[in-house]
């Protein structure tokens, strides 16, 4: 290479610079591979934590009675007045003949959840014919029982350390060796409400006092902020007022929740006087802190459709409340609704307001419209965390399952809408 | 201010000469073949501060292609939404002066801006189809106006106006397809045909041809010579051999004046102005 014209860009300083360059890149791009790898992991250790806690909240555990109604207990005039724990007694002593002390008594009342017993009564109740005959019924365990059979007690702890004594565990394994006892999928998890009981506690409650909330707040949001949002980007002259709304907007949106849920307590329940605990005051508080998200969302989308479609809308002679209707929100629609569902997923996954609203309560029955006091899913995590029994640990995991699931189930529709009909251009 | 200096011949002197023209007065019109459609007195408009058109006269001549040329921020595209108040939806826009059409004041009170709008429609720079169906797109026009009684007639007006647009035969098979998906030049024709749809009496086409290949192009100056047995067309290019091929008159201007204006042979083979002449043979612009 003697004689040629040396440039500037080889030789061995341009080599040195070249590898430094690359070096560095090498570098930006593992740190930020890192980050991910980092966020991946959080992820798989969270959403594998709780699915392993949660899943055995999904399955509960059935005890096996040969339950015979004799009219010595049950009077077929009024079989629900029967005397059911000697029934279920009796039933259980077909397996476990010995027990017969008042010790073993209570130990064999304790297998059965108060579930149980309502059940053995809800048959015979419903068909009155089973007086004098026999029958075979699947009903629920108690909690301690459920916790005993899914492995969570420690028979190696002293007796009077753990909850169920060697007696109780004794009755157990013995039914187990019958084969009367065993594992089901718990449908009644997604049916019923709340209840002291661990398992008997459903998050059927929870899920419908979520469901009219979220209900109320789009139907509140959605239509307000959508039509703020077309006002403030269509029609609103550019005037300091409308500057002023727009920045008040914004930091709305940032308001901690706790403040929209003080703002609700003060004036749906105290200066309008709605019922307390119920989804209609949680969604209009939450229909508050929704809305400029669906503001911001909206204008963002509004934005997001070109200025040439507009042009040639009115260029033709639509009037600007036209080119809107008829052309800019259809096009933007896509992208707005997707704004609109990551607005209510957050609403979903609120909890602070609703504690200054009552929705915190111990509520049993499944509410039937928005005015029935009720509880929402997030809360009733709340409430199930707080609880000592050990059987509301997996209850809690799993409706932490069920309230992600939704939340996956959400943003899946915001993707797929996003997807399959926005128009890029 | 002006482009460039090294360029024109004479130097600084010419440049002088640049800044120190001014807008033609009224006397100074040249005198038209035809009858006057459109007109503008003493037309100004500013963008907030900055004054973007200072004090344009100009005639419009009935069933003429007019052609706006000049460089780039010389106020052709904005003089050319004044003749039917595109420029109503700046907020900053400010204007002074007359525009007539058919001798009456389009920024009178009385004037509504939705019917001043189907009286003079616009054709794009970059093609914009609706991106809905064919059909929808010419449809859409007639169906706001309430032009079209039934199915029938509105069928009539897409086929008639697609027909004129010399783009029936490439479409009448696919007239539910979406307009987006046409070529680019298919879709500025779709506009045009969508535009004439309303029946305008007077045709703004602002750079219409910019975004298109030769061949559509050419298409494109074809349909603009048969138009404009009809209609009255303004068209704004940086094209000039565009201009010259298409248009019967040529108004030329710069930095918001309008400098000369004339029927397009007298401009391009006669400029009376030496900046014409400068433009028009490439030396600045």
């Amino acid at each position: 290479m003697a004689g040629a014209p040396t440039s500037l860009h080889m030789g061995a300083a341009a080599q040195r610079r070249l590898r430094r360059r690359y070096a560095r890149e090498f570098r930006f791009k593992a740190v930020s591979l890192g980050a991910l790898g980092l966020m991946a992991l959080f992820l798989v250790g969270f959403i594998g934590g709780i699915v392993a806690k949660g899943w055995s909240g999904f399955v509960t555990t059935e005890i096996r009675l040969d339950v015979t109604y004799s009219e010595r207990h049950v009077d077929a005039g009024d079989p629900a007045g029967g005397g059911f724990r000697p029934i279920v007694v009796e039933a259980l002593r077909k397996v476990i003949p010995e027990a017969t002390e008042r010790d073993d008594m209570r130990a064999l009342l304790g297998l059965v959840s108060n579930g149980g017993f309502v059940a053995v009564r809800d048959a015979v109740a419903e068909d009155p014919s089973l007086v004098g005959k026999a029958v075979e019924i699947w009903v629920p365990a108690a909690s301690d029982i459920d916790m005993l059979v899914k492995g969570h007690v420690d028979r190696g702890l002293p007796e009077d350390r753990r909850r169920t004594d060697d007696r109780t565990i004794g009755f157990v394994d013995r039914l187990e060796a019958a084969g009367d006892i065993r594992a089901t999928f718990n449908w009644d998890f997604f049916t019923t409400g709340d209840s002291r009981e661990p398992e008997l506690a459903g998050i059927g409650g929870a899920v419908l006092g979520s469901f009219w909330m979220l209900l109320v707040t789009f139907l509140v949001s959605f239509p307000t902020g959508v039509a703020a949002a077309v006002f403030l980007e269509e029609f609103a002259p550019r005037k300091k007022w409308v500057d002023v709304i727009e920045v008040n907007i914004n930091n709305l949106a940032a308001v901690p929740s706790i403040v929209f849920g003080l703002l609700g307590l003060a004036v749906f329940l105290n200066v309008m006087h709605l019922p307390r605990s119920a989804p209609v005051v949680g969604g209009l508080t939450l229909a508050l802190m929704t809305l400029p998200t669906i503001v911001i969302a909206t204008r963002a989308a509004l934005k997001g459709v070109p200025p040439s479609i507009r042009e040639a809308a009115l260029g033709l002679g639509a009037s600007p409340a036209q080119v809107v209707s008829h052309h800019v929100l259809p096009l933007a629609l896509p992208r707005l609704l997707t704004g609109a569902i990551v607005g209510m997923a957050q609403a979903l996954g609120e909890s602070a307001p609703l504690l200054m609203i009552g929705m915190v309560a111990f509520i049993v029955d499944l509410p039937s419209g928005p005015m029935d006091a009720a509880t929402a899913l997030p809360v009733q995590i709340y409430l199930w965390a707080d609880s000592p029994e050990r059987g509301f640990v997996e209850k809690t995991s799993a409706a932490i399952v069920v309230l992600l699931a939704f939340l996956v189930a959400m943003n899946g529709v915001a993707v797929y809408l996003r997807q399959r009909f926005e128009i890029r251009w | 201010m002006v482009a460039t200096t090294e360029a024109a011949p004479a130097g600084t002197a010419r440049t002088a000469a640049y800044e120190d023209a001014v807008t033609i007065a009224v006397e100074d019109l040249p005198k038209l073949d035809a009858p006057v459609k459109m007109r503008t007195r003493g037309l100004k408009l500013w963008y907030g501060d900055k004054q973007a058109l200072t004090g344009i006269n100009l005639d419009i001549p009935l069933n003429r292609v007019t052609a706006f040329i000049g460089p780039s921020g010389c106020g052709k595209t904005t003089l050319l939404k004044c003749l039917n108040r595109m420029n109503d939806t700046i907020d900053t826009v400010r204007i002074e002066g007359r525009v007539g059409l058919d001798g009456a004041d389009i920024n009178d009170r009385s004037v509504d801006v939705v019917q001043l709008r189907a009286r003079v429609g616009m054709v794009f720079q970059k093609p914009n189809p609706f991106p809905k169906s064919v059909y929808d797109n010419v449809a859409y026009g007639p169906r706001i106006h309430g032009l079209a009684g039934n199915r029938a007639e509105l069928d009539a007006i897409v086929e008639r106006s697609l027909r004129r647009a010399g783009l029936w035969d490439e479409v009448s098979g696919r007239l539910d397809g979406v307009a987006t998906g046409l070529s680019g030049g298919q879709q500025q024709r779709l506009c045009i045909a969508r535009t004439i749809a309303v029946s305008p009496e007077v045709i703004l086409m602002d750079e219409p041809c910019s975004a298109l290949d030769p061949i559509s192009t050419a298409r494109i100056e074809e349909l603009i010579d048969e138009l404009r047995e009809n209609y009255t067309i303004v068209i704004v290019t940086h094209n000039l051999q565009q201009a010259a091929r298409v248009s019967q008159y040529t108004a030329f201007f710069h930095l918001g004046r309008l400098i000369e204006v004339d029927g397009t042979a007298e401009v391009f083979q006669s400029p009376r102005h030496a900046m014409t002449e400068d433009y028009i043979t490439g030396r600045f612009g």
